[in-house]
């Protein structure tokens, strides 16, 4: 069928900030949907509120939204730009969901929006889990018993008539968020309670446990026809009651037999019909009992996925595009494959490779929370691997995820444990588990042993024996005893040079010699989508150790661009954005674009993104490969964050052609020494510092520095392991971290300036000419790590001449470190100086921000100028101010872990950011709180309680909200602080001083918006329920006092005017 | 377990090492590539794999074992088969035995740890060709000689090698293998299946569509099957080429008007025989479980599962009177064909599947709808 004629104008919902559950991957099919659709001639209207995100560039979409994702503001983009359809499976849960309400409360009706892909009674019935249910089992196949809730009592009913234990599944909400498993009826009360309160619809479900059962997921299309693909089988390795998210998964199923499959793809045919799912892909997730091989269907997504996005890159079956392209009418034997060109997309791809999908986790963020895996998702990335062999994919990931582990090396074992305490740490799900699992074996655990306490499948488990054993028989002698044969075969084991060198304690390079010696070279095979049958026309392709390479680079010139490998926090979708600009930017200048990357979750490892694309491990082993296969003229490091960067120095020794800022003058920003000798120079201010090695040195540094200080250690993205502490009792407590996550560098201490204004500031050079991107003002403080701090954009609080003389030093500073390319430079202000903070000649994670705010695309003219053109010949000479505000303002994941704090501070925590612009200040700042999910409340009651040193600051904040109408709540010694200032205040309690404290009141819904900030171990432990609390019941709440001042004019602006929405393409046109 | 080196060797001279698994020794056959990612009892035990080495292109075959239900045929059939990597310790609830044991119990020679998609990617350029793998003599030359010697499979007859020759009586229908229930309703049609190297699931599945089925051999003629009083014939699966069948194409020709036909690849290649028209061999075949083919009566694709090296020619067909049914999406070869007026029908691809998806079971009850019309027409005689 060709496409419809009957609609012209789409609008498609993004999926908002990057959060646990919900990454990249919907930048990656919206990106996908707006690119085809308009290619198709439809007129595409976008809403999302991620700047850091390709599908919100402006020419992706005829209008695009960068505006809050909440039912109300996409009804007036609705009514504004009067779509007739709404393509609603492509912006995740959130877009769905969204589509959803908007469905609910008539507006498409009013407006007359046609659901496109799926319809509402379909999206209701898949996500519905009582009506899924009873369809699943209309035809003929089973799910787990179950029963819903709304009440506690409820709960407890469901949960007798079932037995423990029990699965609690919250509905309507995001990555299974408050998903859980109990075990008996004590944890079954506080867990159901839990869910009830997280569900939009207080409703949760609580399933029979089929923890331990296989896990198994379809990825299944449809057309409008009727004709039904499977795109690709996923075999967790982990098996049921850890969360799909955070479990190793494999492509394709390796344990069913075609029979078991076939039942599983019967089943997937007849649900996706059932469920009514029109057109495009669904994900369907089943349990297969390993004793009998029951079959259990868990859960349907009724639109692209995690999963699905994984499954695009797994066999090169652009999932999105082809589901775009079937929601306006296409069907499956219309649309051609594009990695063959010359067969249909209605086929099902076979893959003649394994691919292994990683979660990466970051709990040492989070250390009050237990980095247990269960039901609810908690990893913030992931890292796909493919390879030949089901060993060497599982190898290539463990290095993809870049958590300096190689190998199931034992020494990441806690030393000391016997084999109890390995018992329960097998019986635990903890993300390292598989480390334990190999221990195991050294023990000499049989599989049936590690079996009966994992429930990973004993496939999964002799691949991990067969590790172990090839590992002892590797090291069993020296490097020159290390037959050619057993190495070829390590190789092919996925065994890296790195581990192997580290093994043996060589030099890497001694390991490469070694295997070239012996002929041993990694060679390039193809994602091809048909094992080979025909030929490929798009060069996707991974190594391997085989014999035949198919790489067959070209003889253009070319330029190739290291990607950020795995989503974590500190290093995310920015860096991804400006990798894919990179890309584009190379195409527009008719150079070959090479992309190297292991996240499957990106735009920038869509095979069309760039002209060759390698999905690799970013490790010094595996990138050389490529450099010496394709030979580039020149290797971009800059714009994947701190991962290509770290390999920057060792790339350049081996002699590879980095291009851009020259490593001398990375080195020179990141070295202290070389540094201090820089600012000295240039005669500009830093705050004091000194580096320490030891325990001991830190003290007597910290001592002669005087408090309080910032101690971070060196080359770390994120502000890992980074503390302000403002005496040396606090000092002590973080040191040894410091120096661990140092490593064999030297950690840094700094005089910290407390209360001071930070700014960032983005800027490009080509060597002559350096021009501004944009001053940010943060609105937290220094000391709150930049990526956890919002921003205004202009600044709105510093005198003209100080942002004159910030740019001035910019520039100073871009010339002086001959950058070629982005630069980004951390100032602080207080009293009117201006102190350096962190020089970083790289593209930053503010790049896609800054770039949206002004209109302009930095990374695509940064990829330019590295590429040898100069600014003046790209046009872009002056810098580019605007007439309105725009405002980034982060998103944390604080939610996901229980017992996590939210008080900020130089660490980074969160997971995604947000923008809000308007000509307004306080309505972009406003709508910003609303994208990041934080609705204002512009009456009710407000909780104060300040720290001393803000008491000055806490009464304007509070006289503002008073005169805005609010009443006030506040501790003892800011009740007293604000009644000595004429303001009326309430007192109220601390949770230790009793009760009913401030708590019981916002339990009991008589507080609406929260102003805490604290200093202090002992008071931050007694106000944690406060911040806990308020987190959990979703009440606004703020623990900075910029923050506290910011809200409040937000407040008064949305008290004063109506939020409107505008298209980014206006606002550029001034 | 030590594994003893082992070689292919192409007809155009290029050699594969690797190691043995299976059985030990020497076996010559035509090498083709299936790229289905699992199933692969059912395709070792398919005998239209008989004289064929066969690799697939998924490079991890072993993996959930193997068990007594999955066969295809009363053996193995494949004359050597070639992984990248074999699993020694399957992982499955149905599993009994491990692959590498059931190859070497049926002595198949098998072959692992070699660039199978480099092979794979030498078929396609090249085309399918002869070889010769061998764990136990490796001399080159020695193995050249043998497989000079070797005539391939154009304008040869190996039906007989494969089909049983003698009549039996089928009754074991589909079995579900989740419930351990055999789908076996009432038995309505009587029909004789020709064994020309028949795949059991297409006994299973007739008998799950009520028929009470007989098999007789490649050989039988028009009289002795008529003599059986059935109501439907149908014409299995099988190797080689098709043309060189004679006295089955003979067979068919006689049989054609007289009562519904239904004929699976091989089945499907001969009945276009008799019809006229004419064969030719692909250049490197369909083997696999992800064909897309176009059902031309409805519109609609299923996804296939194929096996055939030999492909009837769509222009020999014109102006026989037969309907093209079905073609296949990727190179839109013939994959289905109707004749009406001698209430025949075939398919070149397996809806069988087994393995493969079950998208065209439907075929069956087609049959089974034809078989019903008639019959109806026979007890209603007064209107003819």
């Amino acid at each position: 069928m060709p496409k419809r004629k009957d609609i012209k104008k789409i609008l498609i919902i993004g999926s908002g900030p990057i959060v646990i559950g919900q990454a990249c991957e919907f930048d990656y099919s919206g990106a996908q949907a707006c690119k085809v659709l308009r290619k198709e001639g439809y007129k595409v209207i976008l809403v999302n509120s991620n700047p850091a995100t390709i599908m919100t560039d402006p020419e992706l979409a005829d209008k695009t939204y960068i505006e809050p994702i909440t039912p109300e503001m996409v009804a007036k983009i609705i009514e504004k730009e009067r779509p007739d359809s709404l393509l609603p499976t492509l912006g995740g849960q959130t877009g769905l969901n969204t589509a959803v309400a908007l469905a609910e409360s008539g507006v498409l009706k009013k407006y007359k929006v046609k659901l496109l892909g799926a319809d509402l009674k379909a999206i209701k019935r898949a996500e519905e889990r009582d009506r899924f249910k009873k369809i699943i089992q209309d035809i003929g196949l089973d799910v787990p018993q179950s029963g819903y809730a709304h009440s506690l009592d409820e709960a407890i009913k469901v949960a007798e008539e079932i037995g423990f234990p029990v699965i609690i599944r919250p509905s309507y909400t995001l990555g299974g968020m408050g998903g859980n498993v109990a075990y008996n009826i004590e944890e079954y009360r506080r867990m159901a309670q839990w869910g009830l309160d997280l569900s939009p619809r207080h409703q949760i479900l609580v399933e029979e446990s089929v923890v331990g059962w296989k896990e198994f997921e379809l990825e299944v299309m449809r057309d409008r026809k009727d004709n039904v693909v499977i795109v690709c089988s996923i075999e967790n390795l982990d098996p049921m009651g850890i969360h799909t998210g955070d479990s190793i998964t494999v492509a394709p199923a390796q344990t069913l037999t075609d029979k078991e499959y076939q039942i599983m793809r019967d089943a997937s045919l007849k649900i996706i019909r059932a469920i009514g799912v029109e057109t495009g892909g669904s994900n369907i997730q089943f349990a297969v009992s390993p004793k009998n091989g029951k079959l259990y269907v868990i859960e349907m997504n009724p639109r692209v996925s995690r999963s699905s996005a994984l499954a695009s890159k797994a066999t090169g079956f652009p999932i999105a595009k082809i589901a775009s392209l079937l929601a306006v009418g296409y069907t499956l034997d219309e649309i051609p494959n594009d990695i063959t060109k010359k067969t249909p997309a209605c086929f099902e791809p076979t893959i003649d490779y394994v691919v292994v999908k990683w979660p990466r986790f970051t709990f040492e963020k989070f250390p009050a929370t237990s980095p247990e895996l269960t039901v609810q998702m908690k990893s913030v990335g992931e890292a796909m691997s493919i390879g030949r062999t089901f060993k060497e994919s599982f190898q290539k990931a463990i290095r993809s995820m870049e958590i300096d582990r190689y190998s199931l090396d034992a020494k990441h074992i806690k030393p000391g444990l016997n084999d109890e305490q390995i018992n329960e740490r097998l019986r635990k799900n903890y993300w390292d588990k598989l480390w334990y699992v190999a221990e195991a074996y050294r023990r000499k655990f049989t599989t049936e042993r590690i079996y009966e306490l994992t429930h990973i499948d004993p496939w999964f488990l002799n691949h991990i024996r067969d590790i172990v054993e090839m590992e002892a028989n590797l090291f069993a002698g020296g490097l020159e005893e290390l037959m050619p044969e057993l190495l070829r075969q390590a190789k092919q084991w996925g065994f890296s040079d790195k581990y192997l060198a580290m093994k043996f304690g060589v030099e890497e390079t001694e390991i490469r010699k070694k295997r070239f010696d012996a002929g041993i070279r990694a060679v390039y095979k193809m994602v091809d989508t048909c094992g080979a049958e025909f030929e490929a026309a798009t060069p996707y392709l991974y190594s391997t150790f085989e014999t035949e390479c198919e790489a067959n680079p070209t003889k253009r010139r070319k330029i190739m661009i290291l990607g950020g490998g795995p989503n974590r926090i500190g290093q995310g979708i920015e860096f991804d954005y400006c990798c894919v600009h990179a890309a584009f930017a190379l195409k527009e200048i008719g150079v070959e674009s090479i992309m190297v990357n292991c996240n499957p979750e990106t735009v920038s490892t869509d095979y069309d993104t760039s002209d060759r694309l390698y999905f690799e491990p970013l490790t010094f082993e595996d990138v050389m490969s490529i450099v010496e296969t394709e030979k580039p003229d020149g290797v971009i490091v800059q714009f994947g964050g701190q991962t290509p960067l770290k390999l920057s120095k060792s790339l350049y020794k081996a002699g590879v052609p980095i291009i851009g800022t020259s490593p001398e003058s990375i080195q020179k920003a990141e070295d202290r020494k070389l540094f201090n000798q820089l600012v000295d120079k240039l005669g500009l201010l830093q705050p004091a510092g000194a580096t320490a090695m030891t325990y001991e040195q830190t003290l007597k540094v910290a001592g002669n520095l005087g408090y309080p200080v910032l101690v971070r250690p060196s080359f770390v993205l994120g502000g890992r392991a980074m503390h302000i502490v403002y005496d040396e009792s606090a000092l002590k407590a973080c040191v040894r971290e410091a120096l661990e996550v140092s490593g064999e560098h030297p950690i840094l201490i700094d005089k910290f300036l407390d209360d001071a204004t930070e700014l960032d500031v983005d800027a490009i050079c080509d060597g002559k000419t350096v021009v501004i991107g944009g001053v940010m003002e943060h609105i937290e403080e220094a000391g709150v790590h930049s990526g956890d701090s919002a921003c205004f954009l202009p600044p709105v609080s510093l005198k003209p001449e100080i942002i004159a003389e910030v740019k001035r030093q910019t520039k100073m500073l871009a010339m002086e470190l001959q950058v070629r390319g982005l630069i980004n430079i951390q100032f602080a202000v207080k009293d009117d100086k201006i102190y350096i903070i962190e020089v970083n000649p790289r593209a930053s994670r503010t790049i896609p921000f800054v770039s949206k705010a002004i209109g302009v695309p930095l990374a695509k003219l940064a990829a330019k100028v590295q590429a040898g053109m100069t600014l003046e010949e790209l046009g872009f000479t002056e810098e580019v101010s605007r007439n309105y505000y725009s405002v980034k303002e982060a998103v944390f994941p604080f939610m996901k872990f229980s017992g996590a704090d939210v008080i900020l501070g130089p660490e980074m925590l969160s997971t995604g950011e947000v923008m809000g612009i308007s000509d307004d200040y306080g309505i972009a700042y406003a709508k910003s709180q609303i994208a990041a999910g934080c609705s204002l409340p512009t009456k009710g009651t407000v909780f104060i309680s300040v720290r001393d040193a803000d008491k000055a600051r806490g009464i304007q904040v509070a006289k503002k909200l008073l005169e805005l109408g609010f009443k006030i709540l506040a501790t003892r010694g800011t009740c007293i602080e604000l009644i000595k200032n004429n303001i009326p205040s309430e007192f109220v309690r601390k949770v230790v001083e009793g009760r009913p404290n401030v708590v019981d009141l916002m339990i009991n819904n008589e507080v609406d918006l929260i102003i805490n900030t604290t200093i202090g171990e002992q008071t931050i432990k007694d106000s944690f329920p406060i911040r806990r609390t308020a987190l959990d019941r979703q009440i606004p709440y703020f623990t900075t006092i910029r923050g506290g001042l910011a809200v409040a004019r937000a407040i008064e602006a949305l008290q004063k005017e109506k939020l409107t929405v505008k298209a980014i393409q206006s606002y550029y046109r001034k | 377990m030590p594994q003893n080196k082992a070689i292919l060797l192409l007809e155009d001279g290029t050699v594969f090492e690797g190691r043995s698994f299976g059985a030990e020794g020497v076996a010559v056959g035509e090498v083709v590539f299936n790229t289905s990612m699992a199933g692969y009892q059912e395709i070792t035990t398919d005998p239209s794999y008989y004289e064929q080495i066969l690799t697939m292109t998924y490079p991890m075959i072993g993996n959930y074992g193997t068990n007594a239900l999955d066969w295809e045929s009363r053996k193995v059939f494949c004359s050597g088969f070639i992984v990248k990597e074999n699993c020694p310790m399957p992982s499955n609830w149905r599993s009994e035995k491990s692959f590498s044991d059931y190859l070497r119990e049926n002595k198949v020679v098998g072959l692992e740890g070699i660039d199978t998609r480099k092979l794979v990617r030498h078929i396609r350029n090249e085309g399918a060709m002869r070889g010769i793998i061998s764990s136990s003599e490796l001399n080159i030359g020695v193995l050249k000689k043998k497989l000079g010697a070797y005539p391939g499979l154009v304008g040869r007859d190996i039906v007989k090698q494969v089909t049983l020759g003698q009549s039996y009586k089928w009754d074991k229908g589909v079995v579900d293998v989740l419930a351990d229930k055999e789908l076996k309703p009432a038995k309505k049609y009587k029909v004789i299946a020709m064994d020309y190297g028949i795949k059991q699931n297409i006994l299973r599945l007739l008998v799950s569509h009520g028929c009470k089925v007989e098999v007789m051999g490649a050989e039988a003629t028009a009289k002795q099957i008529l003599a059986k009083k059935p109501d439907g014939i149908f014409l299995s699966n099988g190797p080689g080429d098709p043309a060189a069948v004679t006295y089955a194409i003979n067979t068919i020709r006689d049989l054609l008007g007289k009562l519904p036909i239904f004929g699976i690849c091989l089945g499907h290649q001969l009945l276009g025989l008799a019809l006229g028209g004419k064969t030719y061999k692909l250049k490197f075949g369909h083997r696999g479980a992800n064909h897309p083919v176009k059902n031309l009566d409805t519109g609609a694709v299923e996804i296939t599962s194929q096996n055939h090296g030999f492909c009837v020619d769509i222009d020999s067909l014109a102006g026989k009177n037969v309907e093209l049914t079905h073609i296949n999406l990727n190179d839109n070869t013939l994959e289905g064909l109707r004749c009406k007026k001698l209430k025949a029908f075939a398919v070149q691809y397996h809806p069988e599947a087994s393995p493969g998806p079950h998208d065209s079971h439907y075929l069956f009850n087609q049959f089974t709808a034809w078989m019903d019309k008639v019959k109806k027409r026979k007890s209603k005689p007064l209107l003819y």
